[in-house]
């Protein structure tokens, strides 16, 4: 077992884990965030999209304990006092969605990407989401809905947590950041 | 599936990590970005007893322009290097190259160190450093030693690494004015290429004067199509670059697979050779 220590959606998480434990099963089984979903055993469909300091990241391709002392943003931490965030209120809007399975990896994927490319056209969009699988849409509608999104996201200027990658840091956690510790 | 147990160090220095490594013995192995490594234990094919995380020396995350050399650092990920200003001409290879692996996540976490130390006969990368005769630079407990890309890929899976070494470097000669582009042929967005073309062309008045060209998967190791190259020199139009192309046999018998006969495979290279010239050209 190692002891680490990772915020999670603005609240700092103090763990013990085994090493071989992946980062979307520490996320799911020990801090019961059940949002990101596991999708394949091959690292190639995306429903496990979290992003690690602001870049999108597949959490069944990452240990748990890579995480130790980094920010991780989960598809829990991105509606503010119960108001969804614009990402998500387009998949509503635009029927970005059927089984739902993909949607939460879709929209973190999504939120990572228009955080270093905040106006793309349709077929960056399509790039942007070429590691996430979608067995139910056909894609149009997501498509759709993360070109809403991103309009939504430019008008209200949201940012999302962990500095975008930024070395420094200096990111906002989505309004939500909690003082103190939680252990599970 | 979750990996079989190992233990786990993460050390804060290159020196730390190189004792590390000695200490574990042959089933000890760096992890850097886990895009190769963490699958393959996924799946239980691979099962190291001791996994050395590098991922904390940052050291090692850079691109550097150094006069006539580029210095790149083993931990650079594949999307800092798709987006780094100082490749440019025919280091721009290298950003084009990185820019196509995988999907925006693994370009995110894999690093060009992990790429090249895997050396697996489909990853992009390998092809790009060949064609650039780029060298690799090595750390071992007895100090650090280069070692050309042509003298690096060994057999699948397999390089010129000791396993006590750390792969620190990735060194590139600046090749200003020359053009180049990668294309890879693949059945699905996200798959890995069945065969892939890097190229490198360096040219006068409008004729080629030199060209370099890596391929990717159609053998064990990545390869030089030398006689396309000699070929390619002179070549000012379409139709002479189409003749070379068609040299692309010479560089061997491809493998055949699940994927793609040796016949599709040299029809591949031939067709991408075509292009990926054309484009670098135009
Ligand atoms: C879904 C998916 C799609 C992919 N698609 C592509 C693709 O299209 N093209 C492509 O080229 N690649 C692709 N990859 C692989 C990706 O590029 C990996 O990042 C890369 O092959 C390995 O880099 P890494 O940093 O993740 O290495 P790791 O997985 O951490 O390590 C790989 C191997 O190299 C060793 N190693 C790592 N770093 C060093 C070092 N500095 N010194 C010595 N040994 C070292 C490790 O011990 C291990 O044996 C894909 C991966 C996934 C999961
Ligand atoms: S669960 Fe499919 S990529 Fe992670
Ligand atoms: S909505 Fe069902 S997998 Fe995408």
């Amino acid at each position: 077992m190692r002891r680490i220590s990772v915020t999670v959606n603005g609240v700092r998480h103090e763990a013990d884990v085994e090493p071989r434990a992946l980062l979307v099963y520490f996320l799911r089984e020990q801090l019961g965030l059940t949002g990101t979903n596991v999708g394949c055993d091959t690292s190639s469909c995306g429903a496990c999209t979290v992003l690690l300091n602001g870049q999108s990241i597949k959490a069944c391709t990452a240990l748990a304990v890579q995480a130790d002392g980094q920010d991780v943003t989960t598809i829990e931490g991105l509606a503010t006092n119960g108001t969804l965030h614009p990402m998500q209120q387009a998949f509503h809007d635009e029927h970005g969605l059927q089984c739902g399975f993909c949607t939460p990896g879709m929209i973190m994927a999504s939120v990572g990407y228009l955080s270093e490319h905040s106006d793309p056209d349709e077929a960056e969009v399509r790039e942007a989401l070429e590691g996430n699988l979608c067995r139910c849409t056909g894609y149009h509608n997501i498509v759709r809905a993360v070109l809403e999104g991103a309009k939504a996201m430019r008008d209200s200027e949201t940012v999302v947590g962990g500095g975008n990658g930024a070395a420094d840091g200096s990111g906002v956690a989505m309004g939500r950041v909690r003082e103190g510790v939680v252990v599970p | 599936m979750i990996p079989a147990a190992f233990e786990y160090e993460r050390p804060s220095s290159l020196d730390e990590a190189l004792a590390l490594l000695a200490d574990g013995g042959d089933d000890a192995r760096p992890l850097a970005g886990g895009h190769s490594l963490l699958p393959l234990m996924r799946l239980r094919l691979a099962r190291p007893t001791l996994l050395v995380d590098i991922g904390g020396l940052n050291d090692l995350r850079y691109v550097r322009d150094e006069g006539d050399q580029i210095a790149i650092g083993a931990l650079c990920t594949h999307h800092a290097l798709s987006h780094a200003p100082e490749l440019s001409g025919g280091c721009g290879l290298i950003a084009e190259v990185a820019g196509q692996i995988g999907d925006p996540q693994v370009r995110h976490r894999g690093t060009i160190g992990g790429s090249v130390a895997h050396a697996d006969p489909a990853s992009d990368l390998p092809a790009a450093l060949l064609a650039l005769d780029a060298e690799v630079v090595a750390q071992g407990p007895g100090g650090s030693r280069s070692i050309a890309a042509a003298d690096f890929f060994v057999g699948p899976l397999m390089s010129a690494l000791e396993p006590s070494e750390i792969l620190t470097e990735v060194r590139v000669a600046k090749r200003e004015g020359c053009a180049s582009g990668y294309q890879k042929f693949q059945r699905r967005a996200q798959d890995w290429a069945i065969v892939g073309v890097a190229a490198v062309v360096e040219s006068d008045g409008g004729s080629i004067s030199n060209a370099a060209i890596g391929l990717t998967n159609m053998s064990g190791t990545p390869l030089r199509a030398t006689a396309v190259e000699e070929a390619l020199a002179g070549a000012a139009d379409e139709g002479a670059i189409a003749e070379a192309a068609k040299k692309v046999s010479e560089a061997g018998t491809p493998f055949a697979d699940a994927n793609a006969s040796a016949e599709f495979r040299l029809h591949l290279a031939e067709v991408l050779i075509r292009r990926v010239i054309a484009d670098a050209m135009s």
